[in-house]
């Protein structure tokens, strides 16, 4: 009872702080809805398979939201179905990049010496690499036709600059008083590290989480679009692959089918770009205990 | 009485080959049991690594400290554990020093349970509402579920102190422990930590640049002056306040404010050879002071580091110039 | 130093006529926690040549009283009602009514504001001089060469070699150096009257010394007009000539240094010096003043003080005191000041000066 209402009171509180910055809220709002939209419309608009030779590359109209392609089958119906993939790999490399930057980072900040050097040579090497050329020889040799294995594959290549940022953070962290007086009390490595340190970088890991989240998402797109990773399934980026392929930017009438992806992928990120500007409210450790 | 604490040529430095900083330079004092010490200072003199360093938040680069006796480098684990807990430090400032994510009931529990010494939560909510009367934060069922923002500074700084004493601790350093208090609750906390002292056998290193509080806090006790990483003088605190001996520890006197009118019109002006403290990165040769002291002999001051030497007076003074010499405060 | 070099013409000085009053000034915020009142009626007449410390802990106004003089508040902060009328020779000038680019004059020509010496003071990208070059071209002053002329004369004045500060940066500069050259920076255009925020706090002892010798300096000598503004009860006894003590916005009470620091009238006072040491007066007993300064958003009824006070009754929980005349100079703003008095008579002050110096006690209450 006490945890369920402790949940309710902690969304309560969050979403009021998130509605201090309006613009934030309503790309909060936005994310939502396009989360909404990918993870449930598919419930409810079929995926338009059949070809209709006679409605191909028609323009937006009441009866095809954002017209039609090659073979006159609906595009909204596409996007509603393509976003879910896309989403569920962002993701899970942002939830894989974030965890290995916050673990890591605080670790290497907090232990110092040898484990500190160690960790951060490590970064600077797979920093210095650049990620995308990498990836894309990568992809010609590991088979990633599993989702979760492309988001894993991405998340695992791109947390160094978050780690050195998290780094950064806990290290001004650590010369608070409050994590010197926990060393005088000999509070332990593990209870400095999860309940003075990161407590306090929260608003600055959520965001960070969002960020990986674009990052992935662009990514994604573009090894779909060069074609170096065979997904099979239709989503944002193998729906500009294939219109791009099939020479759709020379025609004019065909420039919906190209467009309405590039308009997704831009719309998700500018809501989850704008979404942080309310999370850096709503996760302030000041501002939340303030409520 | 042994000594509860003992520091023998502590020194410590910071920063490597020709950037190097000596910030404590081979000081050396003792505190007795229930014995008050106030560390005066002005800012870069070292009092804060001292201080540090006696936590063991710090560990020295030559010289060492003994607690009750005995090296806390040569510790095994668990009496090494035994001396961390044993003391404890309070830091200036009640902002940074909570943890703003946690409540006080959090701050005060986490202590309490790691150190087993209560036998569950229960028994640690009753110990956390019995700290906070302790510390006169009163009354303690309303202040134990808020977080450090819903309190005023020196709230604050007074659960600071009641996390200090969860783990039972026999020596406290306080660092500026009442500096970034308001004026008019200031005195209600020192006089708080002299009745912990009383009725815990809490031995108190009191670290400050403020003499007026140093005065009121140690007048039974004593107090060590430190200028540029060295000891320059220290001595029971009603000598070391009326009859100063060194010249640093003159013009220091008479330079502080006085919040009296009749005191600041009738305060001896010293006047120093140069205003600026030195940079501890270009340290003066031979007595650190010598570049400003008006009482300078050249090829004495300028060339050999004056020992610390006892006075009949009571206490040590690293003057040999003019460590005979009373000189009054007032005119 | 000379008086050529930092004074003022002469007939700045009207006897009869303040240079700066302050008539029923109040300044409010907007926050999200309410409408914040950080100052509320205050009425202060001060005289050419004197010095009135402001001294109060934090949340007493002191800090916005001093900005609003010179409307250097954020843009969420409102002064009304009020009028800060401010005289210099025969001229008249309404503070709150002055256009934007008339109060930037007015700011530095007529009313100079030193700040506490932060880093943030400055412009960390230029030199001494070009913040000087800015100030003075800001106001059409453009004769460089007679700008540098000055510059180096202040700078002087302020003990601090020309040389070795006019070009470097304030970072090169020590804290104590820093707030000399804000000192000289503030002369640079010849005001009338000087507002210093904590003039000394955050220096070492010793700078503090040298900063308070300079200012007498500039009291005594160059007969500036000042206002201190201070947590810190020792700048008032070293310069201030008149006191205010503020409390939760108001001046609470108002009178000589020796009124405030020897017969003082109002609880809030008495708590006050009771609870600062002095370091060359001998023993002394202090005591705190209960409970915490006030949260500004949600400010008691009656007196401000009542809460805290020893002396409180019925009436302070109902009906808030204005100041009342209870000496020559002398105003505080308390229903039982008389009291105060007498529990004065009872308990006199434990002050250094009683202890030590001989010759003071005729001055001191109950002696």
């Amino acid at each position: 009872m006490g945890s369920i209402q402790g949940v309710l009171s902690w969304l309560g509180t969050t979403l009021r702080l998130m509605s201090y910055n309006k613009a934030g809220f309503i790309g909060f709002l936005m994310t939502s809805a396009i989360l909404l939209v990918c993870l449930l419309g598919p419930l409810w608009i079929p995926l338009d398979t059949t070809t209709k030779l006679d409605k191909i590359y028609q323009p937006p109209s009441a009866e095809h939201w954002m017209g039609t392609d090659h073979q006159g089958r609906d595009i909204f119906s596409q996007i509603v179905h393509g976003g879910k993939d896309v989403i569920y790999v962002a993701a899970v490399a942002a939830l894989l990049s974030t965890l290995i930057a916050v673990t890591f980072g605080t670790v290497s900040a907090f232990a110092g010496g040898v484990t500190d050097s160690l960790i951060m040579g490590v970064t600077d090497v797979i920093l210095t690499i650049p990620q995308f050329p990498l990836l894309a020889v990568l992809a010609a040799f590991v088979k990633l036709d599993n989702l979760t294995l492309l988001g894993l594959f991405l998340g695992v290549l791109s947390w160094p600059a978050l780690l050195r940022a998290v780094r950064s953070q806990a290290l001004s962290l650590k010369e608070r008083d409050f994590v010197e007086a926990a060393r005088a009390l000999d509070l332990g490595t593990g209870h400095i590290v999860f309940r003075e340190l990161v407590p306090n970088m929260m608003t600055y890991i959520v965001i960070s989480f969002t960020l990986a989240l674009t990052a992935a998402v662009y990514t994604q797109v573009g090894l779909v679009l060069l074609g170096l990773v065979p997904v099979s399934s239709s989503n944002w980026g193998v729906m500009i692959s294939l219109a791009w392929t099939q020479g759709a930017i020379f025609f004019r009438d065909a420039m919906w089918r190209i467009m309405m992806p590039i308009l997704a992928i831009a719309l998700f990120q500018l809501s989850v770009i704008t979404m942080t500007r309310s999370l850096e409210l709503a996760f302030n450790p000041r501002l939340r205990t303030m409520a | 009485m042994a000594p509860i604490l003992e520091v023998r040529n502590l020194t410590r430095q910071f920063g490597k080959g020709r950037e190097t900083v000596t910030a404590v330079d081979a000081i050396s004092f003792a505190i007795e049991p229930g014995e008050t010490v106030c560390l005066v200072g002005e800012s870069g003199c070292g009092k804060s690594t001292t201080g540090r360093m006696v936590a063991g938040l710090l560990e020295a680069t030559a010289g060492e400290v003994l607690f009750e006796g005995r090296n806390i480098r040569q510790l095994d684990r668990k009496a090494y554990q035994r001396y961390r807990q044993t003391v404890q430090i309070i830091h200036q400032d009640p902002y940074s020093s909570l943890n703003p994510t946690q409540t006080i009931r959090q701050i005060l529990t986490a202590p309490l349970l790691r150190h087993r010494k209560v036998k569950n939560s229960a028994a640690a909510e009753a110990r956390v509402l019995e700290l906070l009367e302790i510390v006169d934060l009163t009354p303690a069922s309303d202040v134990i579920a808020k977080y450090p923002h819903q309190l005023s500074g020196g709230q604050r700084q007074r659960v600071a102190v009641a996390r200090a004493l969860t783990v039972d601790p026999k020596f406290i350093v306080a660092d500026e422990a009442v500096s970034m208090v308001d004026v008019s609750i200031r005195v209600s906390i020192l006089t708080m930590l002299a009745r912990l002292k009383r009725e815990f056998d809490v031995t108190f290193l009191f670290i400050t640049h403020d003499l007026a509080l140093a005065k009121y806090f140690a007048w039974e006790g004593r107090i060590t002056v430190m200028y540029l990483g060295r000891i320059v003088e220290d001595g029971p605190t009603q000598r070391l306040i009326t009859d100063p001996r060194h010249p640093y520890t003159q013009a220091l006197l008479s330079a502080v404010p006085e919040a009296d009118p009749a005191l600041a019109q009738h305060k001896r002006q010293i006047e120093l050879r140069g205003a600026e403290i030195p940079s501890l990165l270009a340290l003066p040769p031979g007595c650190s002071f010598h570049p400003r002291c008006p009482y300078m002999l050249p090829g004495q001051c300028d060339r050999t580091v004056p020992a610390l030497e006892p006075v009949e007076v009571g206490g040590r003074v690293a003057c040999p110039v003019r460590k005979q010499d009373a000189v009054s405060l007032l005119v | 130093m000379v008086q050529s070099t930092v004074g003022r013409p002469a007939n700045d000085r009207h006897p009869d006529k303040p240079p700066l009053s302050l008539q029923n000034v109040h300044v409010s915020y907007a926050t999200r926690r309410g409408k914040v009142q950080a100052v509320r009626n205050v009425s202060v007449d001060l005289h050419a040549g004197e010095s009135l410390a402001l001294i109060g802990e934090s949340g007493s106004g002191k800090s916005t009283l001093g900005l609003a003089i010179v409307r250097l508040l954020p843009e969420t902060a409102r002064i009304e009602p009020g009028v800060i009328t401010y005289r210099r020779n025969d001229r008249e000038v309404d503070v709150l009514k002055l256009s934007r680019s008339e109060m930037r004059a007015f700011r530095w020509s007529d009313c100079a504001m030193v700040f506490q010496a932060a880093l943030n003071a400055f412009n960390p990208v230029l030199k001494v001089w070009a913040q000087a070059l800015d100030t003075a071209q800001a106001h059409g002053w453009h004769d460089k060469p007679a700008i540098r002329r000055r510059l180096v004369e202040l700078l002087e004045f302020v003990q601090l070699d020309p040389k070795r500060v006019i070009d470097a940066y304030p970072h090169e500069l020590s804290g104590g150096m820093r707030q000399r050259v804000l000192l000289a920076l503030a002369l640079l255009l010849n005001p009338q009257v000087l507002i210093l925020d904590e003039p000394t706090t955050a220096l070492d002892i010793i700078t503090q010394r040298t900063i308070i010798k300079l200012l007498r300096q500039l009291k005594q000598e160059e007969h500036f007009t000042m206002i201190f503004i201070s947590h810190d009860l020792a700048i008032a006894a070293e310069l201030a000539d008149r006191v205010a003590t503020m409390y939760a916005g108001r001046i609470v009470e108002l009178g000589t240094s020796d009124d405030i620091f020897y017969r003082p009238r109002h609880p809030y006072t008495l708590g006050l010096i009771r609870a600062v040491p002095t370091v060359t007066g001998g023993f002394e007993q202090l005591f705190s003043i209960p409970g915490s300064p006030p949260d500004l958003v949600k400010l008691p009824g009656g007196c401000k003080f009542h809460p805290r006070c020893t002396f409180a009754t019925e009436r302070c929980q109902q009906e808030e005191p204005e100041l009342e005349q209870v000496g020559a100079e002398h105003s505080a703003a308390c229903w039982n000041w008389r009291e105060v008095q007498a529990e004065l008579q009872r308990n006199p002050l434990h002050r250094g000066a009683l202890n030590v110096l001989d010759g003071i006690g005729s001055e001191v209450e109950g002696s």
